[in-house]
């Protein structure tokens, strides 16, 4: 029996989750880039935002600040990719890694720390009846951030240099032959999913876990691809415009949330045990195309069988 | 015009595999020039239509259009001045975006791309007034993902988006050989109805000996990284494909080997 509070955190976690999932999907679907950056960029906004609020910085401002401290590492990815020529994978490994490195500097040598003061959660939460639980606080938020970073990018990607990022990522030859700078929009695509993961980042860990972990970014690409194809392997089945489809991906990371809230409800599962089936999720959903086509083959041959007796 | 002086490009320099693939081309394209290119396996051909378009960089030499030293200036900078249609139909478009939308990316090739919207209602307009030009009844459809054309019609609308904007040079890199002869006759057709209608100038590389005879106002034979032909006006209007091999016979001393310009 599934509980209700089990879907209420799936559903809170799973929209703060979406935004992550959001970022991977720009890189992902639309540059047709694996971003594994992101792994220290997750991080990374949460270190800003949680040593910034800890100096007294107001939580808004420290999370904005986060927002830009993402770019960097993006930059940095794709600086590497296209200027030096280094396969993308290679490039957000090398970034991620060295980011590992940064974040622990900007927690002052320790792996966690705590959120020692104000945060956007405890401002959303003084709007709200006394005693609200969590959940509500992060669903709010969570819906508000989706929804804002949806129109957002609807509008960005309809843009002049939005199309030229989306022609980018399917075709850089042709791109290129249309004048189009493939370079400085795979550089721009990989700033504005990174901004967005920082993003993620730092508002998990105010909602969240009320600290910054420097292992907290630990497969989250794996995460978002698996909230990116769920959402899509349920809700995308023909055309649909692009809000849809971004629509499709927050959806996709609050299914995967819940799966995984309610499997650590049944017992004998840990709670270190989300990566192995995630890693299943991700193998079976991407496995999916080729069980159709084994099925629709089966069929033909059997049919053949048939008509040949 | 489009000048072209000395022009060398070699490929795996300091390997056993070195090939010296441009070998000296001096070649000057007046302005409304139609160009056939043909040769043998190897000649050159796309390669020399590649360093027009700055695919690829030369190792010496100068190409300069009207005027403008673009030897090595970046493939980018120069696709405001070129367009360029490649052999292969899935090459030249984005599958996965709407027709209107690859038109649109079309249509800002000679523009710096800013925030404004991608796509206007006004050029909507032309958009269906230059689609319906191809016979194709495209017109009807620019909400469709490109992806899901035929092959010619794909080629068909990569044709038109290299002649949106009015380039300079127009490159044809055997756009007609991935497809079926009668679509591949139907997309030849149409690259010479586009290229007169607008007076474009134009370089078209094909492996048809009889189509290089047929179409535009000069042609251009290549072997080993040299021009070895080039004739216009009545020249080129009296030849035959069996004085074509002749004459390839004649200037290289070899057999002409091209599988595939001998047997369509």
């Amino acid at each position: 029996m599934i509980r209700l509070v089990t879907l209420q955190s799936g559903i809170a976690q799973g929209l703060l989750w979406a935004i992550l999932t959001i970022g991977v999907y720009i890189t992902y679907r639309i540059l047709d880039f694996a971003d594994l950056t992101i792994e220290g960029t997750f991080p990374l906004g949460a270190a800003v935002t949680v040593v910034l609020i800890n100096s007294g910085m107001n939580p808004f401002l420290a999370t904005a600040v986060a927002m830009l401290a993402g770019p960097l590492a993006g930059l940095s990815t794709g600086i590497l990719n296209t200027v030096f020529k280094i396969p993308g994978i290679l490039s957000g490994i090398l970034s991620m890694i060295a980011l590992y490195s940064v974040n622990i500097r900007i927690m002052s040598d320790k792996a966690t720390v705590a959120i020692a003061g104000n945060s956007i959660k405890k401002i959303v939460a003084t709007l709200f009846p006394a005693g609200t639980v969590s959940n509500t606080l992060s669903t709010t938020v969570g819906i508000i951030v989706c929804a804002a970073l949806i129109a957002t990018l609807y509008w960005f990607f309809g843009t002049e240099t939005g199309c030229a990022i989306r022609a980018t990522g399917n075709n850089s030859k042709m791109s290129r032959s249309m004048g189009i700078n493939t370079d400085m929009m795979t550089i721009i695509g990989l700033m504005l999913s990174n901004a967005i993961v920082a993003l993620s980042g730092s508002l998990i860990a105010q909602f969240d876990y009320g600290s910054a972990l420097v292992n907290m970014g630990q497969g989250t690409i794996v995460i978002g691809l698996a909230s990116v194809i769920i959402g899509e392997v349920i809700l995308i089945h023909k055309e649909h415009n692009f809000a849809y489809r971004l629509f499709s991906v927050v959806f996709g990371a609050i299914v995967y949330r819940t799966i995984i809230s309610v499997v650590l409800t049944i017992s004998g599962f840990k709670a270190t045990d989300i990566k192995i089936i995630t890693a299943i999720i991700v193998a079976i959903a991407l496995s999916i195309p080729v069980f159709k086509e084994k099925a629709a083959m089966r069929k033909k041959r059997n049919l053949a069988m048939k008509e040949g007796k | 015009m489009l000048e072209i002086k000395n022009l060398n490009k070699s490929f795996n320099v300091g390997t056993v595999n070195e090939k010296h693939v441009i070998n000296d081309i001096s070649l000057t394209v007046n302005d409304g020039d139609f160009i056939t290119i043909i040769g043998s396996n190897g000649a050159g051909k796309s390669t020399l239509l590649n360093l027009i378009a700055g695919t690829y960089m030369p190792d010496s030499g100068k190409i300069v259009l009207d005027g403008k030293n673009i030897t090595f200036s970046s493939e980018i900078k120069r696709a405001k001045d070129i367009g360029h249609v490649f052999q292969d139909p899935m090459m030249g478009t984005a599958a996965d975006m709407w027709i209107e939308e690859n038109l649109a990316l079309a249509y800002r090739r000679t523009k710096k791309r800013s925030l404004s919207w991608g796509i206007s209602n006004k050029e909507r307009e032309i958009y269906k007034k230059e689609l319906s030009r191809l016979g194709l009844g495209l017109e009807n459809s620019l909400n469709k993902k490109i992806g899901l054309l035929s092959g010619g019609q794909r080629q068909a609308v990569t044709l038109l988006m290299a002649t949106l904007q009015k380039p300079k040079v127009l490159l044809l890199d055997e756009h007609t050989a991935a497809l079926d002869p009668k679509t591949a006759a139907a997309v030849l057709t149409l690259s010479d109805q586009i290229i007169r209608e607008d007076n474009l100038t134009a370089m078209m590389v094909t492996h048809n000996m009889q189509n290089a005879i047929d179409y535009g106002n000069r042609l251009i034979m290549m072997h080993a990284g040299r021009i070895i032909l080039d004739l216009s006006g009545e020249e080129k209007k009296n030849l035959t494909v069996e004085m074509l091999l002749r004459q390839f016979e004649k200037a290289s001393g070899e057999e002409f080997v091209n599988d595939r310009a001998l047997l369509s």
